[in-house]
């Protein structure tokens, strides 16, 4: 199996620093890394002409998951960043302030899981209603609907 | 001078999603925008844990009611990679004649919409007049005009019959000659030209990133395409071409749609060549504990979906990105600078589900201002249109065109 160059280069240049690669196929590859390298990693894969599809967020035991998937269209490649953003107050560093493609993508998960984006140029509500309670997340585990 | 507020939405009567757009306005040029989403938040993702994986595109089909098979599709590709299946090949030509369709329904949808906000009512009914037999298709293959439910983990639901291929080429047959009318016609008309050319420009630099996708982004000349850089379905078995046109504005993307139109109607007539019968599902017990991602270009652009299992017979997490996401906050590169009568046309040119203009206010400062409905605000983009026309002084190729056809 032929390795994206990416990946290869995503090796040699924060080797220490990734946790742990899975290489699930030819086209998709999860990169585990902690939350404080983020910004430094997620800023190469976007020079490297990656492209960021979302952010997506898993409620778990330990904390909310947060993937990052970078799309490389000429290598036919996903990489997909794990970070976990530890309870009992998740938090992350932002991308929005330097790529607009995840200002949305971060409120949503903001609303949705509760996690906190710090330094997110507009840390409004995006998705839920204005009636909302605070501090109540729909897409957590311990979400058992709002109160009557 | 004086900066007043213009909100535009959430809900317009049309179309099916709602949006709030909040635009400065200085005389009659916008210089700021805001915008919200999350009216119509149905917390889908949520749902969907509690369905087994089989239920799941039935689901997601209801996610959109235009693109309604783009979403089952990227969660099928999503299920197939957590588990490392390929589905028959006769099953990857239809789901990639079902796409296609659809795509070709939902173009001639939006360019009806855009012909009907700049004024041109024929334009609109020319371009529903040959969305109708793409519907009638739908009906032949699945019994259904919208929610066709082909898809499933692992293949089809239902074959395409040897009998239907004929009605189908037949069919495209004839939408193609009205597509290529209508193209020669867009193309050429000096008032289109004047209401699109150079209106809403997204640049290349802009569009990637803000992240755009589908139309939007091969409107500003980037051949950014998801069926050739993750290739799904078909896609890799046949000859296709993307379509892109240089530019960013209104008129790029609206050439873009058009000429999708055509090339889908070439990959459809390809892939009823080139199949033979054969199986169209794989028999699948069990979805393993993983995780998959998945993808398909809907008309708007790429759909991804994100499935993670652990062993039962439904997913854990289920993660959603419909391309509008990515598209709609790109107004803010291209409405700034803009007039306010283009401004619906601008919104409408990234085809976001539109709903901008159902309930639109005017307010100075914080006071209470006069209030504009949203036909107030399509009234301005028409009366906008037949400025144009009158300088110009001359009937329009678009017209002369409907006229000629009208009296054969």
């Amino acid at each position: 199996m032929a390795q994206p160059e990416a990946l290869n280069d995503l090796r040699a240049k924060f080797g220490d620093k990734i946790r742990r690669v899975e290489e699930k196929n030819d086209r998709r590859t999860y990169v585990n890394i902690a939350e404080g390298d983020l910004t430094d990693v997620a800023r190469y894969l976007c020079n490297k002409e990656g492209r960021l599809v979302t952010i997506t967020g898993i409620d778990t035991r330990s904390g909310v998951e947060l993937l990052y998937p970078f799309f490389f269209a000429d290598e036919h490649h996903l990489i997909t960043l794990k970070v976990m953003a530890r309870k009992p107050k998740p938090s992350v560093p932002s991308l929005a302030t330097w790529l607009p493609a995840a200002n949305w993508s971060e409120r949503e998960i903001q609303d949705l899981l509760g996690v906190t984006f710090t330094g997110h140029p507009d840390p409004r509500r995006l998705l839920l209603a204005d009636s909302w309670p605070e501090g109540v997340h729909p897409l957590r585990r311990d979400f058992k609907g709002l109160p009557e | 001078m004086k900066t007043v507020v213009i909100p535009l939405g959430p809900f317009h009567p049309l179309l099916e999603e709602a949006e709030y757009f909040k635009l400065y306005v200085e005389g009659e040029t916008v210089v700021d925008m805001d915008m919200r989403v999350g009216y119509m938040h149905r917390g889908i993702e949520k749902l969907s844990e509690s369905k087994t994986f089989d239920q799941v595109p039935f689901l997601v089909e209801r996610i959109c009611g235009i693109c309604s098979t783009s979403h089952p599709l990227a969660y099928v590709n999503a299920v197939e990679d957590l588990i490392g299946v390929e589905p028959p090949e006769r099953a990857k030509y239809i789901r990639t004649i079902i796409a296609e369709l659809e795509r070709i329904e939902s173009h001639l949808l939006w360019m009806g919409l855009a012909g009907h906000f700049i004024g041109y009512d024929t334009v609109f009914m020319w371009a529903w007049r040959y969305r109708e037999p793409v519907l009638d298709l739908f009906e032949l293959i699945s019994g259904n005009r919208n929610h066709y439910a082909m898809m499933k983990v692992g293949g089809l639901r239902r074959d395409i019959k040897e009998d239907d291929y004929p009605q189908i080429l037949t069919s495209l047959e004839e939408v193609k000659g009205g597509t290529e009318l209508f193209i020669g016609a867009v193309m050429d008309d000096p008032v289109i030209h004047a209401r699109t050319k150079g209106v809403g420009i997204l640049t290349p630099e802009d569009a990637v990133a803000y992240g755009t996708l589908g139309p939007t982004v091969r409107g500003s000349g980037i051949p950014d395409d998801i069926r050739r850089d993750d290739p799904y379905a078909a896609y890799d078995l046949i000859e296709w071409n993307i379509c892109t046109y240089e530019g960013g504005d209104v008129f790029a993307k609206t050439a873009v749609r058009l000429l999708e139109v055509v090339e889908s109607i070439n990959i459809i007539n390809r892939c009823i060549e080139q199949m033979r019968p054969g199986p169209i599902d794989l028999d699948l017990q069990n979805i393993p504990a993983g995780e998959g991602t998945g993808h398909a270009e809907a008309p708007r652009g790429e759909v991804f979906h994100y499935v993670r299992s652990d062993g039962s017979s439904r997913p854990v997490r289920h993660k959603i990105r419909a391309p509008s996401l990515m598209n709609i906050p790109s107004f803010k590169a291209t409405c700034i600078g803009e007039k306010v009568a283009d401004a619906a046309l601008i919104t409408a040119a990234v085809d976001p589900c539109y709903c901008c203009t159902e309930r639109t206010a005017a307010v100075e400062k914080g006071n209470e201002g006069e209030i504009i409905t949203g036909a107030q605000l399509v009234e301005m983009s028409r009366q906008k249109t037949a400025r144009i026309r009158n300088d110009l002084g001359e009937v329009p190729p678009v017209e002369k065109l409907v006229q000629r056809l009208i009296s054969q």
